[in-house]
């Protein structure tokens, strides 16, 4: 029998992951022994302290290239700074999260076993304290996240999908209010997430088959120097391909968004806008360019196809919403479909560009549902279009901030917004994918429209009587806006040093 | 045109030549921006800063005067202007011969004019706004003369064009005062575009605004070039001193108080299309055609002014189709050329005395007469008004022509001119030119008795006119003055003074009549003119209109020119933009509606396909897989592509 050989590990490499899982563990363990009233603020400080532990590590560790453990890992450039991107957007999230003062006992439900509609939902509807899980559960997803876009095979990929999915299956289920809605989105989104599961699965043995190995690194000498069928080549990039476009809502595998997004609570959605997309981003890139960049002419035109669909479909639907987080759900759709335009462009600046995207369109994403927490009536959030009329009368500055937010989604100067569709535009003209600018570009026209419906709604029409009122957000809510609306701005005109950045950290180890 | 052009760089006291635009710059600004504040004392401040600049003006005039002959020249960049690409304008300024000139001109009877003004707006809320429009009128209109390169001119045509709209409409509740500014702006517009456009073409083809450089570059340009350039710097020209065609607007302009009528609306603003001609005489001599179409407008213009002069019966309008007609003269001058040139800078001062007299003494007559501006009704104010009536006959023989005033001094010469132009063309432009004077003389002698003389015809609220205070009459008696000695002073000495400004020799031919012989038929036809007036209307006149022949009913409707306007020019036009609304409504927007509505329809039905049953999403799914797969595999096999 052979020796059993340990590969070697570098934990400092691997330290903001395990701090991350070391924190969430922490945290399920103190929910079974914390006092029930300590548990909010402790939880809370513990997951935003893990966060910004993770993010000083990522920083320390900030010119690391490294594959390790047996090239499961590989930190490189474009690692660090989507762990980075991750780490931030995610503790403005929990910002968003933590919030309790916006609503009484926060945004999630005290127990979510309790049968909707019965005495004692009513009574926790009234504003028993939100249960607490939901810190350690983010902080596993964020960990999740993390080691996805690290992944150097596609295994450790499978498993950290798997890693950052399943807690945000539960925490979508775990709405204080409208809670059937929001179970009905927790069990689709895990139904269609695992159905998509297989199919990467799948598609991994096929490559499995073609490569004789998992990692990157062999699949890409495999595909240079091919000495087996490509149909199993091609049948197992596009069955990988489609486990990560579904998590990234590219056309047609959008079709949970919507649903989705309208049901989790909003805290959560804005979770998954901001840090699933840069997560799903990071995978998709890394395995397009690590993997297969020796059939790019090959790929390009089918994820090409995919990317004008999202981007028509994300921008034609959008105009017939009514719902707020529905419509910021097709926005979602569509940006993605920008975004594959610059993953796209399979070259140094592809790759810079869809970064900078990621990390803008987190921020302006983030302040957008921050927003959309505050809207409310005596029923929760109002999230109906018709019940934003006429907001700029009644509170000027957040329809003010929304729409500086809606502005940079219409990718109007000034704003991150126009800054990172031109870097991406600009990266796709460079890798002569111009055919997929022009469709960007008339769909960026497109989505405009329903942006601009709602600035003309808020600050053109007279307030009705159901227009509710916006409430006054706590500390952490404040801040979570802030952030957004000023990186949004910062992004917008001064793009220069996070560009600089970006392009520094655009190459991939092997 | 082998002489070069170049200007020595402005040192000692004409380095300051810059305060000359800064004072009535600032005084207009002070004055606008303190609002009801200055209201007591801002017409003084008015006054004060023009009479600065002209003391000013004739400290840099003298010290001018004093540098050696062919160095009579300061020219100062004060910064960048504008700097785009290849594009280069300093904000500079030129003190030279001919600036010199129009300087005093400027700030000498504008002086006389706002002082005058202080008097005649003394009754006026608006006096202080007044006073500001004024001296931003003076400002713009010293850094149109001053400029050393066109894009300088082109800031302050704009801005005299918009200090004369402020203030033709400065009665802006009275509809035609509204009117008749929205009028002079739109016409304005249309000779601004001809001028930007030139200017644009220069820096086309020559690459540079400034005056040296353009003059020294014409000789390389094609004829066809010069020809064009100096078409649209004509067309610029004409639409800012009211000639033929566009010449409409002037009349209307008398809406405005007289005081602006006199200063902006006969001395010097209107004078300015006569400067930019004279300034750009290299371009204008390097291409006979070009002056040939110069001459014609002149002579076109000042017959159309004359004709319709003699029908009018209002007397700021009269004295308005006068200006135009008298500017067609100056046309006339500039477009002959060579030495010409200098006789119509000539004609030019000497009607800013005497045409800025006449139209503070109207002013005058108005400010005694209860604003009435009909001569039918006025009549034997000389009783009534000894200094007006003294002070206006001075400007009255002045325009005629009548020896030894400033008059016979600027004309005679310029319709001598017209006839040496060696060719059949002499006749032609010099008959206009001697048909002219004759019809001046008859008008303006109609103007003067129909005033002054005869019975009274006054309407019935009006029982002893009044003379007007002396800062009115004083400001005329100097004008008077100017009236009397101007023309003979300024031919001694004015051609002389230019010579080093008039690039290129003019092509002299001998004249077809000896110029003696010319001098007598001048003289001829004044003195028949005016004894036909005065025959007809030391009597008086009827109170209203009465029938008249052909000619007298086309001459009172402006020689149709307006109806010819409205049916070539606004007609089509509204039509066109009818035309284009409909287009814009039911093609444009009907295509951005139907896409629209398309999108919409679209987003519509795609929407149903989001059922909420996880079936169906996860059949789309598989469906993707599936085509995502084949297209894969097909290309890979080779079945597409």
């Amino acid at each position: 029998m052979e020796n059993l050989k340990l590969p070697g590990i570098d934990y400092a490499a691997l330290s903001p992951m395990l701090i991350l899982f070391g924190v969430a563990c922490v945290g399920v363990l103190l929910e079974a022994v914390m006092p029930r009233r300590l548990r909010h603020p402790v939880q809370l400080t513990l997951a935003l302290l893990a966060t910004v532990g993770a993010l000083i590590a990522v920083i320390v560790g900030h010119d690391k290239r490294i594959v390790t453990i047996g090239g499961a890992i590989a930190v490189d450039g474009p690692t660090l700074f989507l762990q980075g991107a991750i780490l931030v957007l995610g503790l403005v999230s929990l910002l968003l999260i933590g919030e309790r003062s916006v609503e009484r006992g926060g945004a999630f439900v005290s127990q979510a076993a309790l049968t909707v509609g019965s005495q004692k939902d009513l009574r926790q509807a009234e504003g028993q304290p939100g249960s607490t899980e939901v810190y350690p559960l983010t902080v596993f997803a964020l960990g999740g996240m993390l080691v996805f876009v690290a992944a150097n095979d596609l295994l450790t990929m499978f498993v950290a999908l798997e890693v950052f999915s399943l807690p945000l299956y539960l925490l979508c289920a775990l709405a204080r209010r409208r809670r059937l809605l929001s179970q009905e989105a927790a069990v689709k989104y895990f139904l269609l997430g695992s159905y998509a599961s297989a199919f990467f699965l799948f598609g991994i043995a096929l490559i499995y088959g073609y490569a004789g190995g998992v990692q990157l690194g062999q699949v890409h000498d495999a595909v240079t120097s091919p000495q087996r069928s490509q149909v199993l080549l091609f049948g197992g990039l596009a069955l990988v391909a489609m486990g990560l476009l579904f998590k990234a809502a590219l056309a047609p595998f959008h079709v949970w968004t919507p649903d989705v997004y309208q049901g989790a609570p909003t805290p959560v959605t804005a979770l998954m806008a901001a840090c699933t997309k840069v997560a799903a981003f990071g995978a998709l890139l890394r395995v397009l360019y690590v993997a297969f960049d020796g059939v790019r002419w090959d790929f390009q035109p089918v994820l090409g196809t995919i990317a004008v669909l999202t981007m028509l479909v994300g921008a034609v639907l959008a105009v017939t919403q009514t719902d707020m987080k529905r419509l910021l759900a097709y926005s979602s759709i569509a940006n993605a479909g920008y975004l594959l335009v610059g993953v796209l462009a399979l070259n140094k600046s592809g790759l810079s560009s869809t970064m900078f995207y990621l990390v803008a369109y987190g921020f302006s994403v983030l302040a957008a549902f921050g927003i959309v927490t505050l809207v409310r009536d005596a029923d929760g959030e109002a999230t109906h279009l018709s019940r934003w009329a006429g907001l700029g009368r009644r509170s000027p500055l957040f329809a003010g901030v929304f729409t500086f937010i809606l502005l940079a989604f219409a990718g109007i100067p000034l704003t991150s917004g126009f800054t990172s569709k031109f870097a991406v535009f600009g990266a796709a003209v460079e890798g002569s994918q111009t055919w997929l600018v022009i469709f960007g570009v008339i769909t960026s026209m497109l989505i405009a429209f329903p942006y601009l419906r709602v600035v003309v709604m808020m600050w053109l029409s007279e307030p009705g009587e159901t227009t509710p009122t916006v409430s006054v957000p706590g500390v952490m809510t404040s801040a979570a806006l802030a952030i957004g609306v000023l990186a949004t701005l910062a992004l917008g005109v001064v793009p220069g040093p996070l560009l600089t950045l970006t392009t520094d950290a655009a190459q991939f180890v092997r | 045109m082998e002489q070069t052009v170049e200007y020595a760089h402005a040192s000692g006291a004409l380095s300051g030549i810059w305060l000359l635009v800064a004072i009535p710059l600032a005084s207009a600004a002070i004055l606008l921006l303190l609002g009801k504040r200055a209201d007591k004392w801002g017409h003084w401040l008015g006054v004060l800063a023009v009479a600065a600049s002209f003391v000013l003006g004739l400290v840099f005039f003298f010290s001018l005067r004093g540098l050696e002959d062919g160095a009579r020249s300061a020219q100062q960049s004060l910064f960048d202007f504008i700097a785009v690409g290849g594009l280069h304008v300093d904000f500079g300024l030129l003190f030279d011969p001919l600036s010199g000139v129009f300087v005093l001109l400027i700030t000498g009877v504008g002086s006389l004019i706002h002082l005058y003004a202080v008097g005649y707006m003394e009754h006026d809320e608006g006096r202080r706004k007044f006073f500001g429009y004024f001296n931003l009128f003076v400002a713009a209109m010293l850094l149109l003369v001053l400029g050393n390169n066109y894009v300088m001119l082109y800031f302050g045509w704009e801005g005299v064009g918009l200090a004369s709209y402020l203030l033709i409409s400065f009665w802006y509740t009275r509809p035609s005062a509204a009117t008749a500014g929205k009028k002079a702006f739109l016409m304005n517009r249309v000779g601004d575009a001809g001028l930007a456009i030139g200017i644009f073409l220069m820096f086309a083809t020559l690459g540079s605004t400034n005056y040296d450089e353009v003059f020294n570059g014409v000789g390389t340009l094609s004829a066809g070039t010069v020809l064009i350039m100096g078409i649209l710097l004509l067309l610029g020209a004409a639409g800012k001193s009211g000639q033929f065609p566009l010449q409409a607007w002037l009349p209307d302009a008398m809406e405005g108080p007289t005081p602006v009528s006199a200063l902006i609306h006969a001395a010097t603003m209107v004078t300015a299309g006569v400067y930019l001609i004279a300034r750009s005489n290299p371009i204008f001599s390097a291409n006979a055609t070009l002056q040939t179409i110069v001459v014609s407008v002149g002579a076109i213009t000042l017959l159309i002014g004359c004709v319709i002069g003699a029908a009018k019966d209002d007397i700021k309008r009269v004295l308005a189709w006068s200006t135009v007609s008298q500017i067609g003269y100056m046309f006339l001058g500039v477009g002959l050329g060579g030495g010409a040139y200098a006789l119509a800078i000539i004609h030019l001062l000497a009607h800013g005395f005497f045409k800025a007299n006449m139209f503070l003494g109207a002013g005058s007559v108005m400010h005694g007469m209860h604003d009435q501006v009909d001569i039918r009704r006025f009549g034997a104010l000389r009783k009534f008004m000894p200094y007006t009536w003294i002070t206006f006959m001075m400007g009255w023989l002045a325009i005629i022509g009548i020896p030894p005033l400033s008059g016979y001094f600027s004309k005679e010469p310029i319709i001598a001119a017209a006839f040496e132009r060696g060719d059949w063309t002499s006749w032609l432009y010099g008959g206009a030119a001697l048909v002219g004077a004759g019809l001046t003389a008859f008008y303006m002698t109609r103007l003067f008795v129909l005033t002054f003389h005869g019975p009274k015809r006054w309407t019935e609220d009006i029982h002893e006119p009044h003379e007007s205070p002396f800062i009115m009459t004083v400001p005329l008696m100097l004008l008077a003055l100017g009236s009397i000695g101007a023309g003979w002073l300024l031919s001694t000495s004015v051609p002389d003074w230019l010579e080093p400004v008039i690039v290129g020799e003019a092509t002299e031919h001998e004249p077809v009549i000896a110029h003696w012989l010319i001098s007598v038929l001048g003289l001829v036809f004044t003195v028949i003119g005016a004894g036909v007036a005065f025959m007809l209307f030391r009597r008086g006149t009827a109170h209203q209109e009465q029938p008249a022949g052909v000619l007298v009913t086309a001459a009172r409707r402006n020689l149709y020119t307006d109806a010819f306007n409205e049916a070539v020019f606004e007609k089509p036009g509204i039509y066109l933009t009818r035309a284009l609304v409909y287009l814009d409504s039911k093609g444009i927007d009907g295509a951005v509606n139907g896409i629209a509505a398309s999108v919409g329809g679209s987003s519509g039905r795609l929407r149903r396909l989001q059922t909420g049953f996880v079936r169906s999403y996860a059949l789309s799914m598989l469906t993707g897989a599936v085509v995502v797969v084949g297209a894969f595999l097909a290309i890979q096999l080779g079945w597409l592509a």
